[in-house]
């Protein structure tokens, strides 16, 4: 398949993988025991990483942690009820991508609210949940709008058209989050384990390069923002041994075809027209993170569908047994957690790096529990 | 009479009786059925010429969309039966058909299913000589729901199933995966993905035809609902054995694979209507992939894999690593971020 083949040659992934090993044996302040930690951010890379097996074809010397970089994953539990509140009020029809339908809050799913007959549907973009409501002008509709910066700009398109129509049946749940202020919270900690980023690709193409030049900086630490087919991450992973080899510490690109250096102009323009960043926002496994979320601006205000069906702000604590912010944030792997495929389960999920197919933990459940 | 179901035609009355005279008895035109008793009245001595077990399969269609490109409900509940007899070594004889109506449905969209059965049954050799209707009120069925049970015989040679398994053997595939599972999720969930993509909804006997006289078939399953992977499972799980398949062999369609990657599903759960999964003796894997190659349902049969003794499914990736293929606990939700 074109575009797909080209980035899976075993040959070429057999050079690339032979090239580390070579260029790691001149690295000799790395080893098995004390490994070159580089952070895959983003849950698509986990997911290859996982898929095709990439952590066992690295040398020893190398070792991925699994980032925060999947919005399932740090979903709050609390969120979740406030969605399946605002999704039992009378005539509304709740909108929400695939991934979020499984994340179980105190209350359950919205998978399971929606089997005991509110009305919730899977849409594959906010223009679909639009539509749904122009064409439902009885129905009240509510779009959770999930993600980073990958999603983000599609639901600030959407109310920009919501608002230039006129549209008074329509509103969304904002857990729209920024990748940078995370990263920043991360680096910040002690005991940090991370040498290395692989820089999420699609979030990137949004953003472009600036934003991490300045945490490459400030934390030395280098960045290659990397696509998603397999050989895109080996080649990232030579970029950043590359950069230990020289002494370098720098931002680069691996994904040329599809991230350019200043990112969607538009697609900026447009979420800042919609979205201003939030004093605080809490996330799973990472307690808050400050302006690491957004809300709407004024403008936009009247689309709040937490204002407008008044609801209140809802905290759920994590059991205290599972170990999600740790392995978010390399210090454990996610078989050290106590409630690991015991309690916790992709049929039984205790923490949402098990629920969302990216989530370190289902990827472990799922490729690697022998 | 209106154009579409009314309550009426349930209720054993007028319009009860002229429904199925003018649309099933005229469709199915069979002797059996046209005697209009309560029940099908099979003289012994037909099966008994074709072997000496009885094959008895019962099967419910409750799927949505009704029609989709390359079938509709009516032709795969005629496959899916005839299929489930067939892949036991059956020669199919017989279907019952039980429909479940909802109020309101368009006769037209019923006459069409009901053409589509009559079709696959010729073309399958076998005759629908039992049914029953029910009607239900608007909104407590979705269109129609069509149960269908038959039965086959199997010749006296024949002993294929999971008990025959053994480490060694061999997984084969008799055409691409995930068509028909791929093309009901692009319609269902309006993915308004623009492909020549259709269902494989075919009736397989005459594939598995080929196969009887051959030594060293082992076991035949239609990977239906769950795909290749349940099958797997089943049968690792009842000859407590394990299945390595590998990735780079899987036959598929470029559009089936699209769809799985953008969604991020697995192609190995996809739902299939017109492939077999046949465990055979080493030795003869060749044999059965040049009868399967000979005929336009297998042209694409593939060797994909081996009955290993681990006890656990696997794939083994692109790159030579294996990962555990785990059943899917729920129905697989498509990844968006
Ligand atoms: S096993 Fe479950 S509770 Fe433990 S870290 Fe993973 S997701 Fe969290």
């Amino acid at each position: 398949m074109q575009f797909v083949d080209e980035f899976r040659d075993p040959k070429l992934a057999k050079h690339l993988v032979e090239r580390l090993t070579k260029l790691m044996k001149n690295l000799p302040q790395f080893s098995a025991k004390n490994p070159l930690y580089l952070m895959e951010v983003c849950g698509g890379h986990t997911h290859s990483i996982f898929k095709f097996g990439l952590d066992r074809l690295l040398p020893e010397s190398i070792e991925f942690i699994h980032g925060p970089g999947c919005p399932v994953c740090v979903l709050p539990m609390g969120r979740i009820d406030l969605c399946i509140e605002i999704a039992q009020n009378p005539n509304v029809i709740f909108c929400t991508f695939g991934d979020a339908m499984r994340v179980k809050g105190r209350k359950g799913s919205l998978l399971e609210a929606k089997a005991q007959g509110c009305d919730v549907r899977i849409v594959y973009s906010p223009l679909d949940a639009l539509n749904i409501a122009l064409s439902n002008p009885d129905k009240k509709v509510v779009f959770f709008s999930l993600g980073f910066e990958t999603t983000m700009p599609a639901a600030a398109v959407t109310l920009q058209q919501a608002k230039r129509r006129n549209i008074a049946n329509f509103w969304i749940v904002s857990q729209n989050i920024t990748i940078i202020p995370t990263l920043r919270s991360l680096l910040s900690q002690d005991q940090i384990k991370i040498d290395g980023f692989i820089a999420p690709g699609h979030v990137s193409m949004v953003i472009g390069y600036a934003p991490y030049r300045e945490l490459c900086k400030k934390f030395r630490k280098p960045f290659v923002i990397a696509g998603f087919e397999p050989l895109d991450i080996l080649q990232s992973i030579v970029m950043l041994v590359e950069q230990f080899a020289d002494g370098r510490c720098e931002v680069e690109n691996q994904y040329k075809r599809i991230v350019h250096e200043q990112g969607n102009m538009l697609a900026q323009k447009a979420m800042a027209e919609v979205f201003q960043l939030k004093a605080r926002s809490e996330w799973r496994g990472l307690g808050e993170i400050e302006e690491s979320g957004v809300e709407l601006t004024v403008d936009y205000r009247r689309f709040d569908a937490e204002i407008y069906f008044n609801s209140k702000a809802q905290q759920v604590a994590d059991d205290p047994n599972s170990r999600c912010g740790d392995v978010l944030t390399g210090k454990c792997k996610p078989a050290d957690c106590p409630l690991f495929g015991s309690d916790c389960n992709p049929d039984n999920a205790y923490g949402a790096l098990m629920v969302s197919s990216e989530g370190a933990c289902a990827a472990y459940y799922q490729y690697r529990r022998e | 009479m209106t154009d579409f179901i009314t309550m009426a035609h349930g209720n054993g009355g007028a319009a009860m009786q002229q429904l199925i005279r003018d649309y099933f008895v005229e469709a199915f035109d069979n002797p059996t059925l046209a005697q209009g008793e309560d029940q099908a009245r099979i003289p012994l001595a037909e099966l008994i010429k074709c072997g000496e077990k009885l094959a008895f399969s019962t099967d419910s269609f409750v799927i949505d969309p009704i029609f989709f490109p390359g079938g509709n409900i009516g032709k795969l509940a005629v496959c899916g039966t005839v299929n489930d007899i067939a892949v036991g070594g059956a020669i199919p004889k017989y279907l019952s058909c039980g429909f479940i109506l909802e109020e309101g449905l368009p006769l037209s969209e019923l006459k069409e299913i009901i053409r589509a059965m009559a079709e696959t049954c010729r073309r399958a050799g076998v005759q629908i000589v039992t049914g029953d209707t029910k009607v239900v009120q608007k909104g407590a069925v979705d269109k129609v729901f069509i149960n269908s049970s038959g039965i086959g015989v199997i010749p006296a040679e024949i002993d294929w199933g999971a008990h025959q398994i053994e480490a060694g053997d061999k997984i084969i595939v008799s055409g691409t995966i995930g068509d028909h599972g791929a093309t009901i999720l692009n319609l269902r969930e309006n993915l308004g993905i623009k492909t020549d993509l259709h269902s494989d909804c075919a009736v397989l006997s005459p594939l598995i035809d080929l196969l009887r006289p051959i030594q060293g078939v082992k076991a035949i399953r239609d990977a239906t609902r769950g795909g290749v992977n349940a099958v797997l499972h089943e049968y690792a799980q009842t000859q407590n054995l394990g299945m390595q398949v590998h990735e780079e062999d899987l036959p598929m369609r470029n559009e089936v694979r699209g769809i799985c990657e953008l969604l991020g599903l697995e192609p190995l759960n996809f739902a299939n209507e017109g492939k077999l999964l046949i465990i055979t003796k080493a030795e003869k894997t060749q044999e059965i992939l040049t009868a399967l190659h000979s005929h336009e349902l297998g042209k694409n049969a593939a060797i994909i894999g081996e009955v290993t003794d681990d006890k656990k499914v696997r794939v083994v990736g692109i790159f030579g690593q294996t990962r555990l293929l785990d059943l899917p606990a729920n129905e697989p939700l498509p990844r968006i971020c």
